[in-house]
């Protein structure tokens, strides 16, 4: 008899739904390295993951909510926040975080996000920014650079619009710690993911990474690979900078860091104020 | 509590009826004429240990809600037409992830920004089909103070029990009038709370109904863990392109309602046993037409009311049954007739007459004894 050869387990399969992968990413996407990140981050706190609640949009980010073996909410477009802050409110003993793509978040989502930092609820952010809507095919989205090329922004001119940069539009609206990564600063990544997370206060992390399929092809950044090593080449570290001076350019420059970390009343815990005094 | 007799305000009462059901989340927005409801909430919900959140928009304030139920909390919005609009998004994602949800709309005049302060029912269809897909909701409308707390009970029992977004639909005059309301005494009230699952968590399956077509629900944060997406899905959470499970799920969804209307559908008749004239009539336009009937009836006109509390489901069985009964059908609608074209699908080829009154004063007694009389002479 010969013995089955050793089926290797990956550390953070315990984490996952296993059942339901292989998942719908393409090959190159930055997704898997930043649900990894999420993840460890999880993992080296020691939380009960049983009480971590994952609430995602639509689009590529929107889809991995579903990964995640625990409770996990796929919202409609742009709601998950909303959705989160309800749970968080009905239940603050939860650690609820929001994995979203950038045009979920910040399109359609747009509202609800900066109301959200606004607001003050004790929630983590991750935002994956792949610089484009990837799940439709590559259309341009509200991080995509002026005249980049996408679906909706051919040649000659490319894209019209000018993107949000999302650092500057959390930090100004309030959020208690902001922090951007690329999705090559893996251990960077997972200790800001981290700090979002112990946060009592709303946490949003950006996690820069590449759309090789839509947003490389259109743009002939090159290959999955190509665009990491080029992510690698083009960060920036540069911790505690004002928010303000977080630049993002894609060819050149990728300011990388934690920009914000400030303590404010956080919105279940003057709700739990609220219930004390008028119980009195 | 025990029993409190009050007078006071449509709007309130609901409010008071919701915290009575239970409810302990309310996500809205203001909007007149619904915005006493989110006022009296927002002094209330802490009193009872609840949560009153005022949102950016109508969107987040339903969505939230929904979050909060899928947390274990009887959740609430509440809003008019234009916050309704913007909510069916949500509609939609409660009835496709089975969502007990309660959506208070009073009513005003519409479309678009339209007459903010007054009254109109404008808004039955778009509950009902407001949101994209093939879906069953449940309607409930009142026509009295009381009403709007009895109502806004029974919308959450319902809710909890079919695990299905139910619409209170009021209008402004129901909303904003103000009359003596009856608290019972919480013991008095039954109340109905969603079934959960009691299997071990290795076996569950979020999506997989019991014999009535109800799934139980866990909770977000338990030992149990899911995923519920807007996205069709199978019996596990997961979402699929396979015409077998889209099929399966879409029937369940309307089934699971359509399959209790015996449950759900609420109708009051009004002097029907020897009508041969019948109006059929809710929210505001039902007391006039209760006024009207009795005028009728002292000039010896034999007219009655099929005065429906509840219009989704449709009573369809009891409008037809009514069809065959009396001569003629009078609605008195203050829209451009809505239920009306309900009632001539399942009440023909009874004449069906339509009372429209698209406008913030409803038809007054008068105008109906008139139609009433009118049709009587045919």
């Amino acid at each position: 008899m010969t013995t089955a050869p050793a089926t290797l387990v990956h550390p953070m399969s315990k984490y996952i739904r296993e059942d339901r992968l292989p998942w719908i990413y393409c090959p190159g996407c930055s997704i898997g390295i930043a649900t990894g990140m999420i993840v460890r981050a999880i993992d080296n706190i020691g939380l009960d993951f049983s009480k971590v609640v994952f609430v995602s949009g639509i689009g590529c980010s929107g889809r991995t909510s579903g990964y995640f073996k625990t409770g996990t909410f796929h919202t409609t477009h742009g709601r998950a926040i909303p959705f989160a802050t309800g749970v968080k409110i009905a239940n603050p003993d939860l650690e609820v975080i929001v994995v979203a793509g950038d045009g979920d978040l910040a399109a359609i989502g747009g509202n609800h996000l900066i109301h959200a930092c606004r607001r003050n609820i004790d929630m983590t952010v991750v935002c994956i920014n792949n610089w484009n809507y990837g799940m439709t095919g590559g259309q341009f989205g509200p991080t995509t650079e002026h005249e980049k090329l996408t679906q909706t922004s051919p040649p000659p001119i490319g894209n019209m619009e000018h993107p949000f940069n999302l650092i500057k539009l959390a930090a100004s609206s309030g959020a208690t710690f902001v922090a951007r990564w690329t999705a090559v600063q893996v251990r960077r990544g997972i200790t800001s993911i981290e700090k979002g997370i112990k946060k009592k206060g709303f946490s949003f992390i950006e996690i820069v990474g590449a759309c090789p399929t839509a947003y490389g092809r259109m743009n002939k950044l090159g290959e999955g690979v190509d665009m990491h090593k080029h992510l690698l080449e083009v960060t920036d570290i540069q911790n505690g900078l004002p928010p303000h001076e977080a630049e993002i350019e894609y060819d050149k420059r990728i300011v990388c860091g934690e920009f914000v970390d400030i303590e404010k009343p956080e919105y279940t815990d003057v709700l739990k104020q609220m219930h004390a005094k008028v119980r009195k | 509590m025990p029993r409190r007799e009050i007078f006071t305000m449509g709007d309130i009462a609901c409010a008071e009826g919701a915290i009575s059901a239970g409810c302990r989340y309310f996500g809205g927005y203001p909007i007149t004429p619904a915005t006493e409801i989110a006022e009296w909430m927002a002094v209330r919900m802490p009193e009872v240990g609840g949560a009153f959140v005022q949102y950016e928009d109508e969107i987040a304030s339903i969505t939230s809600a929904l979050g909060a139920s899928w947390a274990g909390t009887k959740a609430m919005t509440a809003t008019s037409g234009p916050g309704a609009s913007l909510m069916m998004e949500s509609v939609g994602l409660a009835v496709m992830t089975e969502t007990p949800v309660v959506i208070v709309n009073i009513m005003r005049g519409g479309p678009s920004t339209g007459q903010p302060t007054r009254g109109q029912q404008g808004d039955v269809f778009q509950a009902k089909w407001g949101s994209h897909g093939d879906y069953q909701i449940i309607g409930l409308t009142p026509a009295s103070v009381q009403e709007m707390f009895d109502l806004t009970v029974r919308a959450f029992n319902l809710s909890e029990r079919y695990r299905v977004p139910v619409f209170v639909l009021a209008d402004e005059v129901v909303g904003h009038m103000r009359e003596k309301l009856v608290i019972p005494d919480e013991k008095d009230l039954k109340l109905v709370d969603r079934k959960m699952p009691t299997v071990d968590p290795s076996d569950y399956l979020p999506f997989k109904p019991g014999d009535d077509l109800v799934p139980p629900m866990a909770l977000l944060g338990t030992k149990y863990q899911f995923y519920a997406t807007g996205l069709t899905h199978d019996e596990r959470g997961y979402p699929t392109d396979s015409d077998e499970v889209q099929i399966e799920l879409i029937t369940r969804l309307s089934e699971k309602v359509l399959r209790h209307v015996y449950d759900i559908i609420d109708v009051e008749k009004y002097m029907l046993d020897d009508a041969d004239i019948a109006i059929v009539a809710y929210g505001t336009p039902s007391r006039s037409a209760r006024k009207a009937i009795k005028d009728a009836r002292a000039e010896g006109i034999n007219v009655g009311m099929l005065r429906l509390k509840s219009v989704w489901p449709f009573p369809e069985k009891i409008v037809s049954e009514l069809g065959s009964q009396v001569r003629h059908i009078i609605v008195p609608e203050q829209n451009m007739g809505q239920i009306y074209y309900m009632v001539r699908a399942f009440a023909a080829p009874t004449p069906i007459h339509l009372m429209t009154k698209p406008a913030g004063t409803p038809q007054l007694p008068d105008e109906i004894l008139q139609k009433i009389k009118e049709v009587h002479s045919l």
